[in-house]
């Protein structure tokens, strides 16, 4: 069979089988449970009205930062668990930033974006230097991390606080409405907006795809994440590298809560949503640090959530079905491109035997080629290299 | 690869153990759906704090009160819980998804839905909404219930102040929120009042917006265990669920804690109950069934209804028969606060 085609089957295949045996599984659960499987299946995969089609674009934007940020780490080996820590303490610096309103209108948002930005960097910088000086594993560092930006965040919360009398709720103060980002209108009876944020999301995601593929700086961090003492041979500093990637995550994690901020919240207070960067790691994984593949992975999850109040108000089924369906999808996701990368690498190593068998046979009559030179193994998209490859390569020197 | 994998299964690990985290009350829901009030055109639609029906405190309450109402009066009802750190949108939309199901009147409970209250009574102002321990939202078809429930605290802290042996207790709040601080209020002026030189430790769990201090025995044990071994003999939580670790703590020490909300002497397990000494009552459950008695009985409903020791929306429990003998002294307090001769502080 013509290689493209299989390489192309094979990723087709590992996605449909992640959603098949998604599917599977939560209907199992939810046979186990004793729930309507068929009603809770008819609820989940309905088309969602505009404005809950409006509601799932702006969640996804929020979850896809935080895929973003979170996936930054993994192109480098680096598990960047802390992205919950960071966008925290980000998130906190702008709205207070924005709050005080130093500078008018839309240089105040400015102003708030650089700043969240520099605190997720720096907050995150934290872990990267440990683990680049002291050789601190940096999912221990994040995860500590993560509880301290919690109280720091409460503690200058309670010191920043303002509130409404007769209302629980405390908050940072309102940004002034020339700051806001503007929603944008979608559907015109629909009050619900479109976060304006949306514009600087796609940035994120060009940029992200840009630096990594099409620069010095991506090429050297993605040689680092491949092979450290590769990249230190080919004059990589791996030191500086951790810290620049770390740093770069918490940058892009520093961007996660400002969609909500600038767009609906306003102000951040205990209730802002959490839990943000836990979620990001999910949705990396289900992209596969793929820009698209996150991007598809947060409208997914978002998808998900936005169905975990019909499901329990029309259906009457609890809305732990969301999440455990969330979870399963990521568990197969992950099983069937393992699966899925270990048949098309079986599969390679036939066709290369049987071309090396052929091989010899030509090459004995010494006036035949190797048919396809195609270098490019079946690998898994996120680079990492299977145990085909090597023998491809190998062949390669002995039919020359 | 091997890192790629470690990272797969450790978040694998934090997803199972986030889906823990909800777990507990998912039995649950499928109970409210239905209704059996055929005939009646009037579908309620309770919409829960964290923790839903069956956190054996705050929505239970509000859960019992609803259930009060459908004994008595023949109407439809489902419910709705919120999950932990959920966004903004999701509490409007659970809102808006019950008015859209015809839902109405729409309960919210717990001052987190304050502002989703605000903004979609706007968009369905044919609807009635009311919503627990919110007093912010002034449009038509907003009713607030509030209590006062630094009044029912400073009972219980006279009654700590009364039957303390070492002059020193304590004060354990879930999550440092004005709401939680109107309880240490209260408190910490009813046990002055007993005894002005009377030692008092206060400590919160968690701060906002890290709201787990609300559903963390293990932490909530510490840090009573913390007061205990300090030489406080009776403490007072005002933590939800973290309610059971203090409990705990208190019989396992030979002490005596103080229980919140509920008659937590009733619900709390029955290895601990001899250590509540009594509970303060915060009765969410009398909030809702008013209400919904208002509706069904077609009484103008709106503006913000106040429970208060006058009204019996708090006060204190006696079951154990623990402070019997002190409830003639805690009675004239009660009667000092009805009368307006005591003014409750309500920040600490």
């Amino acid at each position: 069979m013509n290689v493209r085609l299989t390489k192309l089957l094979l990723g087709l295949a590992a996605p449909l089988l992640a959603l098949g045996l998604a599917f599977l599984i939560t209907s199992l659960v939810l046979a186990l449970a004793g729930d309507p499987v068929g009603a809770v299946w008819s609820q989940l995969l309905q088309w969602p009205q505009p404005r809950n089609q409006i509601n799932i674009l702006n969640n996804a934007m929020v979850l896809f930062l935080s895929g973003l940020a979170v996936s930054i780490g993994f192109r480098m080996n680096l598990f960047n668990i802390g992205v919950d820590g960071q966008y925290r303490v980000a998130v906190f610096v702008a709205a207070v930033v924005a709050g005080e309103a130093w500078l008018p209108g839309y240089a105040n948002t400015a102003l708030a974006i650089v700043c969240a930005m520099l605190a997720g960097a720096l907050w995150a910088g934290i872990a990267g230097v440990l683990k680049a000086t002291r050789g601190v594993s940096e999912v221990i560092a994040t995860i500590m991390l993560n509880f301290i930006a919690t109280s720091l965040v409460a503690y200058l919360l309670a010191k920043a606080a303002v509130r409404e009398e007769g209302s629980n709720v405390i908050g940072t103060k309102v940004i002034p409405e020339s700051s806001w980002i503007p929603g944008i209108q979608v559907w015109s009876d629909v009050a619900t907006e479109l976060y304006g944020f949306i514009v600087i999301t796609v940035l994120a995601g060009v940029g992200y795809w840009f630096v990594l593929n099409k620069t010095r700086f991506g090429f050297e961090l993605r040689a680092t994440g491949q092979s450290a003492t590769a990249a230190v041979a080919s004059g990589v500093s791996a030191k500086r590298m951790t810290i620049a990637t770390m740093m770069l995550s918490g940058a892009v994690a520093g961007l996660v809560g400002l969609p909500i901020l600038f767009g609906d919240s306003h102000s951040y207070g205990s209730t802002f949503q959490s839990g943000l960067g836990f979620a990001g790691i999910a949705i990396a994984l289900l992209g596969r640090n793929h820009p698209v593949g996150i991007a598809l992975g947060a409208l997914l999850f978002a998808f998900l959530d936005e169905q975990s109040n019909p499901l329990q108000i029309l259906v009457g089924v609890s809305p732990d079905i969301v999440a455990i369906t969330q979870g399963v999808i990521v568990l197969t996701v992950v099983v069937s491109y393992e699966l899925v990368r270990r048949y098309g690498a079986r599969l390679e190593q036939r066709r290369v035997a049987a071309e090396l068998a052929a091989g010899v046979t030509v090459a004995a009559d010494g006036d035949r080629r190797d048919p396809d030179p195609d270098p490019s193994a079946p690998s898994a998209p996120d680079g990492s290299r299977g145990p085909g490859d090597g023998d491809v390569d190998l062949s390669k020197e002995t039919t020359r | 690869m091997r890192r790629t994998k470690f990272a797969a299964v450790l978040a694998a690990g934090v997803l199972a153990l986030a889906g823990c985290g909800d777990s507990g009350s998912s039995d649950d829901n499928s109970n409210g759906g239905g209704g059996d009030g055929a005939g009646s055109d009037i579908k309620v639609g309770l919409a829960y704090d964290v923790g839903g029906r069956g956190d054996q405190s705050f929505n239970d309450s509000a859960a019992a009160g609803l259930d009060q109402a459908k004994d008595e009066f023949d109407v439809q009802s489902q419910e709705s819980e919120a999950e932990d750190g959920e966004a903004e949108s999701a509490r409007e939309e659970r809102l808006r998804t019950f008015a859209d199901a015809g839902y109405d009147p729409i309960i919210a409970v717990g001052f987190a839905y304050g502002p989703a209250v605000q903004k979609v009574s706007a968009e369905y102002t044919d609807v009635q909404f009311a919503i627990i321990d919110d007093s912010t939202n002034t449009a038509d078809n907003v009713t607030n219930l509030v209590f006062a429930e630094e009044q029912g605290s400073f009972l219980v802290g006279a009654a700590a102040a009364l039957k303390t042996e070492t002059d020193h207790i304590g004060f354990i709040g879930g999550v440092e929120t004005p709401l939680i601080q109107k309880f240490q209020a209260g408190y910490v002026a009813g046990a002055e009042a007993v005894n002005p030189d009377i030692q008092i430790d206060v400590t919160y769990l968690t701060q906002p917006p890290d709201f787990s201090g609300f559903a963390d025995p293990a932490r909530g044990k510490t840090a009573a265990q913390g007061m205990y071994d300090a030489g406080a003999d009776i403490v007072y939580h005002a933590a939800g669920g973290s309610g059971g670790g203090v409990f705990e703590a208190a019989s396992e020490s030979g002490n005596r804690a103080i229980g919140v909300d509920s008659d937590q002497y009733n619900t709390a397990d029955p290895s601990v109950r001899d250590a509540i000494m009594t509970s303060m009552l915060k009765n969410v459950n009398v909030a809702v069934y008013e209400y919904l008695s208002d509706i069904v009985n077609g009484e103008e409903v709106g503006g913000t209804v106040t429970y208060d020791l006058a009204a019996d929306g708090v006060g204190y429990s006696t079951s154990g028969g623990f402070i019997d003998d002190i409830v003639e002294q805690l009675d004239e307090y009660k009667q000092q606060i009805v009368d307006g001769d005591i003014e409750v502080p309500t920040t600490p």
